[in-house]
């Protein structure tokens, strides 16, 4: 069975959530429509105060080509356009919406029939990649790349295959999982959708063998669509970043940075993505909710939840038997590459593919000895790092030795610090120095 | 004998050659170098911490030089060293010392364990930019002292520490020399080298928050809350500027008339060096009574009152 080359763990999978179905979680009073859901540039809030929305209005436009429009997922009156509180620990511009009733646009199809892209051959490239750009799409694996960035291949690269990320290696979450077991059909035709928009002939979806119910009904559901194969996967953390997944599945190396994958021809984008990118091209419908994971060893019932966007993370941890006694740490996102949260009254966003809800003693990290040498960290880098080096010149400040060894291709993943004997805090210091060298890179190349 | 005779020949002559090369080399290639930056490197502090702009203190030395010969040292200024050490520099040069204000080193946060509640703990790297990096921080003030410690890891002079109890940074003026070595380690920007002022008294607003009232009263009972009754009071000198939610004092206009302090509701506006204030009631008795009613202060006197 396929897997990446270099390094990789094996965290405890605790797949807790994965027997339970996808339910639909209830409509906030109050939902917060952060406008920094995505990378790059913000979106640009484009109602006031006093505006009547509904589900699909757009309540800020693109501030960028990297950049993503944000709609409403509520309807009802916007109470205010301010700073809120986002999942990554700072106040930022959002709009909230005091919600009223469950009013649709009429522009949306909300049937739930299977609408196939071979019966729609008007449907051409540039306007599924138009579509999936007014629908807001980004990356739904967490990274929130806009999705028709990837789409529009620079000039000079020429896709060759689409490859879905199936594999949600991530500990805890489930949410890719359900989705598969249940919209299997509808993410095929996301995946056609493009592979048409990006003119290739060969799909793969990759999916870690841990979820066998997954493979076989995507194997039996992909019989109707014969340029689209499944990948299972052996387990293996972090298949699911972007050049492993390519690795694994293609066999191909992603060069360093400012290589991407298009330079190697492939187009990656995760399983959520697919079936939002079907919901757009298909329905009409603009990013207005998805599937989150609820979850944690003390979580009396551990869920899938399709929640809207702008639902406060405290609410969904209601549904779901609220929030236990001992609770040591709230993540937003899985273990390995999840963000603590500082606060409940975030609100959900396009990113957020996890909430995961750790005991006290679980969320206590160890104090750190010193460095031993024994180089478990770069057998287990996947990027082919020396992470315990990058840590000390971090700390060090001396970011001239982090940039000679490639401390931007750092893919963030945190097996070092995972599998160090010596609990030392090395993803901590590696991406303070990463940070920076890119800061010092980019204002270098302004120059 | 011959053998020997040729060694002596051979290496005396490579001896000879190589001689009259590095001769030549050093004459023609010969970098003239001004003595009086060595001389001024001299009375340097050495410390090397780059506080007056530049890379340590051979460079500061070379500027020094570069400035005595257009005649005037302008702006040029060692902190660590001082005035001492500027007057030194200036004598070698053969100029007149300009007058520098002495500055300081000033944590403008206020938010001590009890004013600023800890939210959440924070137990990863023990660093104030890994810890910026998570956002919050402990506290749900964006703005102020994160009390990792990276200030104090960057000063050269032992001038900086965590008080343990309030969980901010303090300054020991005896020790600073407002190289700025802190300013530009903060990743808050929280520390502020300020004019000394006269007799080390200077009023300072102690808060770094430059989000709206509300959130910024939330999250600390002891931040600029941007309400300008401060501003309102210095209408006068103009001493204050209200931006961004955030008051602060221009040093070179305030008067140090401590009114300001009075009027801030949230006690962020602090004076540094400043005699204790005399307790209300006694300043305005004492007042009229300045001569002829000695018996009546005495009766006032605490001891007075004991025995």
């Amino acid at each position: 069975m396929k897997t990446f080359k270099l390094g990789g763990v094996h965290p405890a999978e605790n797949k807790l959530s994965a027997g339970s179905p996808i339910r639909e979680a209830a409509l906030p009073k109050q939902a917060v429509f952060s406008m920094f859901q995505h990378i790059g540039a913000p979106a640009k809030p484009v109602v006031k105060k006093g505006d009547e929305v509904k589900v699909g209005t757009l309540l800020g436009e693109a501030g960028g080509f990297v950049s993503a429009p944000i709609y409403s997922a509520v309807s009802g009156k916007v109470n205010k356009v301010d700073v809120a509180l986002d999942a990554s620990g700072t106040r930022r511009m959002a709009v909230y919406v005091d919600v009223e009733g469950d009013e649709w646009e009429e522009s949306i199809d909300r049937s739930t029939d299977l609408v196939k892209l071979s019966d729609h051959p008007e449907l051409d490239a540039k306007t599924i990649v138009e579509k999936i750009k007014n629908a807001g799409i980004v990356g739904m694996g967490g990274a929130t790349f806009p999705c028709h960035v990837k789409l529009c291949p620079p000039p000079g690269c020429k896709a060759e295959c689409v490859i879905i990320n199936a594999v949600e290696c991530e500990p805890y979450l489930t949410a890719d999982h359900r989705l598969m077991l249940e919209h299997a059909e509808e993410i095929l035709e996301g995946v056609e959708c493009i592979m048409k928009a990006v003119d290739v002939k060969v799909g793969y979806v990759g999916i870690e063998n841990n979820k066998p119910d997954a493979i076989a009904l995507m194997t039996e559901k992909a019989k109707d669509h014969p340029n689209i194969e499944i990948v299972p996967l052996k387990v293996k953390y972090p298949q699911g970043g972007e050049k492993q997944l390519i690795d694994a599945v293609i066999g191909r190396e992603v060069p360093a940075p400012p290589a991407i994958p298009i330079n190697v021809g492939a187009v990656v984008q995760n399983v959520g993505t697919a079936y939002a990118i079907y919901q757009a091209v298909m329905k009409n419908r603009p990013l207005i909710d998805r599937v989150i994971t609820v979850t944690g060893k003390s979580v009396k019932n551990p869920s899938n939840l399709l929640a809207r966007l702008g639902t406060p993370f405290q609410q969904l941890i209601d549904e779901c038997g609220g929030l236990p006694e001992d609770t040591g740490k709230i993540i937003g996102g899985g273990p390995m590459m999840g963000k603590a949260l500082v606060s409940l009254e975030v609100p959900m966003t396009k990113g957020s593919s996890g909430l995961l809800i750790m005991n006290e003693k679980e969320a206590r990290r160890s104090e750190p000895d010193p460095c031993i040498r024994c180089a478990k960290c770069v057998s287990a880098c996947p990027m082919g790092l020396e992470p315990y080096l990058l840590a000390q010149v971090s700390g060090l400040h001396d970011w001239e030795t982090a940039e000679n060894n490639d401390i931007t291709s750092c893919i963030e993943c945190g097996s070092c610090q995972f599998t160090c004997p010596s609990h030392r805090p090395l993803l901590d210091n590696i991406r303070l120095g990463k940070s920076t060298v890119m800061g010092i890179i980019r204002s270098r190349n302004a120059k | 004998m011959n053998v020997i005779l040729i060694a002596v020949i051979v290496l005396g002559g490579i001896g000879l050659v190589s001689a009259l090369v590095l001769f030549v080399a050093s004459k023609k290639f010969a970098v003239h170098e001004d003595p009086r930056i060595a001389q001024v490197s001299e009375v340097l502090p050495q410390a090397n911490c780059g506080g007056c702009g530049y890379p340590g203190c051979s460079g500061f030395a070379n500027a020094c030089v570069k400035a005595a010969d257009s005649g005037s040292l302008g702006d040029l200024n060692c902190a660590p060293g001082g005035k001492a050490v500027m007057e030194q520099v200036a004598g070698i040069l053969g100029l007149q010392a300009t007058e520098s204000a002495p500055k300081v080193a000033v944590v403008r946060c206020n938010g001590t364990c009890e004013a600023r509640p800890r939210q959440v703990e924070y137990n990863g790297a023990k660093s104030c930019r890994i810890q910026q990096m998570t956002g919050m921080g402990e506290t749900m003030c964006g703005y102020g002292c994160l009390g990792g410690g990276d200030c104090v890891d960057a000063c050269l002079f032992g001038a900086i520490t965590i008080n343990p109890e309030t969980g901010l940074a303090e300054v020991d003026e005896s020790k600073c020399t407002a190289c700025g070595a802190c300013a530009k380690a903060c990743p808050r920007s929280i520390i502020e080298i300020r004019p000394a002022g006269p007799k080390g008294r200077r009023m300072v607003v102690l808060c770094n928050n430059k989000d709206k009232g509300a959130i910024a009263n939330k999250a600390c009972k002891s931040a600029c809350i941007g309400c300008g009754k401060c501003v309102k009071t210095c209408e006068k000198f103009e001493a204050i500027t209200l931006e961004n939610n955030l008051a602060w004092i221009d040093p070179e206009k305030c008067k140090m008339c401590r009114k300001c302090e009075e009027a801030c509701p949230k006690g962020a506006i602090k004076g540094f060096n400043f005699p204790p204030r005399k307790p209300k009631a006694e300043v305005a008795e004492a007042a009229p009574s300045a001569a002829p009613a000695v018996p009546k202060a005495e009766a006032v006197s605490p001891e007075a009152k004991q025995d």
